[in-house]
């Protein structure tokens, strides 16, 4: 039967071609073998071009008191200590190199009057460190890499899903899937298989991800039998927009807050100052005139409260609006226009620092940052949680199958600064090429089942062999339930209850989803599309829940109302989740590996 | 607070199609895409529209809105004028897919054939490049491009008389000035230009500068830029013979 579908053969099959998947493919064909990468969208569309911010690596171009250490040592403060340190000594260490190589293959970053690359302050990280072009920087990034990668001879496949992951033995041999635009399956066979599928902040109501954040590669590689790690530590980016409602939940990038934006109650009021964590009490101006140097490069300046951990901002503005002190539409201000009591010409600043945010709301609020403050709100932005992975080579538990990028975890622990995460892409990107072609290159090819295939291909078709009517529905109104009810019950604020609600209903989802029904064609159907998301949303959404329900403590993402303080000895573990032979879901908690010596002693000498 | 809107929509593949009307209720602060969404959910299940970060960022969804190309996303419903049904339709310029959908495969066809960017030598021992911020604000002008091909789209040589096999459009000029004048690039694009590329199609309508939704000045900071310096590599007496006769080395 598999002589029916088209065959394409790789060394290496790269799934996801945003910052992570571009640079695995571009090191992996670099390193001489045959690589293959599929693009969910166009090439260049993916979730990266969102990034707005910048990428963090220790350069020290603006602040030369800055160093692969402190950069360490900020990553594994803000993740709260259940971070890989490995992944994070790796990162700091090597982000700076990435950094240069993209300027060597045409990125064209922001400038400082020496002429070196500029970096921005961001949350968490304690100097300037971000590098950046204006607040587009992610489109930056996907742009100089695939401007790179496209003549570096890698087989792009735009607009293909992957369905399944195809397994010979216990080693991951290929991937299965079908093109949007035809609707024909297809088989890839890989002597190696990276997954960069990206986020799954699809499975919120209110999330800045685009549709294609359905956490597709989690998925697929967790029933190919890959562990996943910490799945409860899910990042809500404190300034999303609000209003209208139809761009509820789109980004606003922290970049305000770092050139000197504050966030208000409805009474004016700067409720930053009223909570600051005690860990960062040293590093944290009580001063409004000192926040506002360190905004402009004051090296002698603390940072202002604005700029504390996403986490802890994000539970602040929510306290805000339950107390009854919020905005209009259910949110707090953040004002950057204010800062004309401090610079002349101000609105031809923020037009130049913040372009794309100016832009952004000009268009789609009528409302002009630079005259009136913008009301924002938590919006579901990030999975820390992800494929468990070697922290050095980006290897799964499953032979033949990596991830890199926002789909593995272990670098940001239980909450990730900003900015970690383009760095990230590049770093653990690159790792992930050179390991899975250098796997492939010592592995021959395996063997594919066709009756793997076959059961991936009536799986896929099911929902147009329903009758309509009778007990059946289509994807979107399942989809929808799914969505409101994790916002509502394991979202930023977490009780037992609620979260057993959820997994209940996960399950009636289930039963749900294997029923929906769709019409039409093969060919370019959002309605079929949709259906085949859904087993991923259900499967990422049920591991969330089941790890949020086993963290009885409050760390980083993961807030629970029950138990709202740290619990040293969570500290200590990991949850690992896996699929039992029964097909079920298992969790297991996993000691973290002590901290080498030597990283210890930099997070104590840090800590002042 | 509730409005009736009738979109009009194209539904057809590359064998034809025609206008559907959809008639749905919408609400304040929506966007074009936003009721796209809507018929879809509601009404059209299969209707195929490509569409990623819905904040002007991905360059995905471009379409034609009542004739003029827009992205989908950043078309606020509250500046069209709903008494009428709006016509939405995929980009003409290209080959239909599906519905809103249309075969772009073209344009990364063509990225392929320009030569890629070449560095000259690292300016410092560390492997680190200088320049100053004046001195790259031209070309971050260009990298604003989200490749939303509308100006492709909107281009007459492309959409009117199809030259895509002799002109490379006003994406690919963007991109090609974005190169030409990077502070550290050496290659020289301007034979292709000419030849290949054919930038002598281009006759400066400036209908691209107006549909781009990052706002690029393509005419007047890519196109002619680039034009001039064609004609002072290829066409200057003067030049040409400077070349001939200076000293060599």
């Amino acid at each position: 039967m598999a002589t029916n579908y088209e065959t394409h053969e790789f060394d290496v099959l790269v799934i996801g071609a945003g910052g992570a998947g571009l640079r695995a493919a571009i090191e992996a064909s670099a390193a001489g073998v045959k690589v293959g990468l599929i693009c969910k969208s166009l090439l260049g569309k993916a979730h990266t071009v969102m990034a707005e911010g910048g990428m963090a690596a220790a350069m020290g171009n603006v602040d030369d008191r800055d160093s692969w250490k402190v950069h360490f040592a900020d990553t594994m403060r803000g993740g709260q200590y259940v971070n890989n340190w490995r992944m994070a000594e790796l990162h700091a260490k090597e982000a700076p190199s990435r950094v240069h190589e993209l300027e060597a293959w045409g990125a064209v970053f922001d400038r400082t009057k020496e002429g070196k690359i500029s970096q921005r302050n961001f949350g968490g990280h304690r100097y300037p460190r971000l590098a950046h072009v204006g607040d587009r920087t992610g489109l930056e990034l996907i742009r100089t890499l695939q401007d790179h990668g496209i003549h570096q001879g890698i087989t792009v496949f735009m607009e293909y899903t992957i369905v399944s992951l195809l397994k010979d033995g216990e080693r991951v041999v290929g991937a299965f899937g079908y093109d949007r635009e035809r609707g024909r399956f297809r088989i890839f066979k890989a002597k190696a298989v990276i997954v960069c599928t990206g986020g799954l902040g699809r499975a919120y109501a209110v999330t800045s991800n685009s549709w294609e954040g359905t956490g597709d590669g989690v998925s697929l590689a967790y029933h190919a039998g890959a562990e996943l790690l910490d799945m409860e530590f899910i990042q809500f980016h404190p300034t999303g927009m609000i209003w209208p409602p139809s761009v509820k939940g789109i980004l606003v990038t922290e970049s305000v807050r770092g050139e000197g934006g504050v966030l208000r109650n409805k009474d004016g009021k700067r409720f930053m100052y009223d909570d600051i964590p005690d860990n960062y009490k040293s590093q944290t101006s009580m001063d409004p005139e000192e926040g506002w140097r360190y905004t402009q490069n004051d090296k002698n300046a603390k940072r202002p409260p604005e700029l504390l951990t996403r986490d802890h901002v994000a539970r602040c503005i929510n306290r805000e609006v339950k107390a009854g002190r919020g905005s209009p539409h259910g949110g707090v201000f953040l004002d950057i226009s204010w800062i004309k009591e401090k610079i002349p010409n101000s609105a031809e600043h923020i037009k130049r620092k913040l372009p794309s945010m100016y832009h952004q709301f000009m268009q789609l609020a009528n409302l002009d940052i630079t005259k009136e403050p913008m009301e924002i709100g938590p919006t579901t932005h990030y999975a820390m949680g992800g494929i468990r992975v070697n922290g050095d080579t980006q290897a799964t538990n499953v032979p033949g199958l990596f991830a890199a990028g926002e789909c593995a975890a272990g670098l940001h622990g239980a909450n990730r600064l900003g900015g970690n995460s383009l760095s990230d892409l590049i770093v653990f990107g690159k790792r992930a090429g050179e390991y899975a072609a250098k796997y492939a290159k010592e592995n021959p090819a395996g063997t594919i089942n066709d009756a793997q295939i076959e059961a991936a291909y009536r799986e896929a078709m099911e929902p147009f062999e329903r009758p309509a009517g009778t007990g059946s529905e289509g994807p979107y109104h399942v989809q929808t339930d799914l969505q409101n009810m994790m916002q509502a019950n394991v979202g930023i604020v977490r009780l037992q209850n609620e979260m057993e609600f959820a997994l209940d209903g996960i399950q009636k989802l289930k039963a749900r989803a294997a029923k929906v029904a769709v019409q039409g064609h093969l060919e370019y159907n959002p309605g079929w599309h949709t259906s085949i998301d859904l087993k991923h949303l259900l499967t990422v959404s049920e591991a969330i829940t089941l790890c949020s329900l086993d963290r009885k403590e409050s760390r980083g993402g993961h807030f629970r109302e029950d138990y709202p303080d740290k619990d040293p000895e969570a500290q200590k573990y990991n949850a690992v989740i896996s699929k039992a032979a029964d097909g079920s879901m298992k969790l297991r908690r996993e000691p973290i590996p002590a901290i080498r010596d030597d990283l210890k002693q930099v997070i104590e000498e840090m800590k002042n | 607070m509730n409005k009736q809107v009738t979109f009009k929509i194209w539904r057809g593949d590359a064998t034809g199609g025609k206008f559907v009307d959809y008639t749905t209720e919408i609400t304040e602060g929506l966007v074009v895409l936003d009721v796209i969404h809507k018929i879809q959910k509601e009404q059209a299940n299969d209707l195929a529209v490509r569409w990623n970060c819905k904040a002007g960022k991905c360059g995905s969804c471009s379409a034609e809105v009542n004739g003029m190309p827009k992205l989908m996303c950043m078309t606020r419903m509250d500046t069209l004028d709903i008494s009428k049904p709006i016509s939405i339709e995929p980009m003409r310029a290209f080959p239909s897919i599906r519905d809103l959908a249309t075969d772009v495969s073209w344009n990364f066809r063509v990225k392929t054939k320009i030569k890629k960017f070449n560095p000259r030598k690292p300016d410092a021992e560390d492997g680190t490049w200088r320049m100053q911020q004046e001195d790259v604000d031209r070309v971050q002008e260009f990298r604003k491009c989200i490749e939303c091909f509308l100006c492709q789209d909107v281009c007459h040589v492309l959409r009117d008389h199809h030259k895509h096999e002799e002109f490379i459009g006003p994406r690919f000029l963007v991109y090609t000035a974005a190169l030409e004048m990077h502070p550290l690039d050496t290659e020289n694009r301007l034979a292709e230009l000419k030849q290949a590329q054919g930038i002598g199609f281009c006759n400066i309508t400036k209908c691209c500068t107006k549909v781009c939704p990052e706002h690029i000045t393509i005419t007047d900071n890519a196109i002619i830029p680039l034009k001039e310096r064609v004609v002072d590599e290829f066409y200057d007496p003067f030049g040409w013979l400077w070349k001939k006769i200076r000293p060599q080395g």
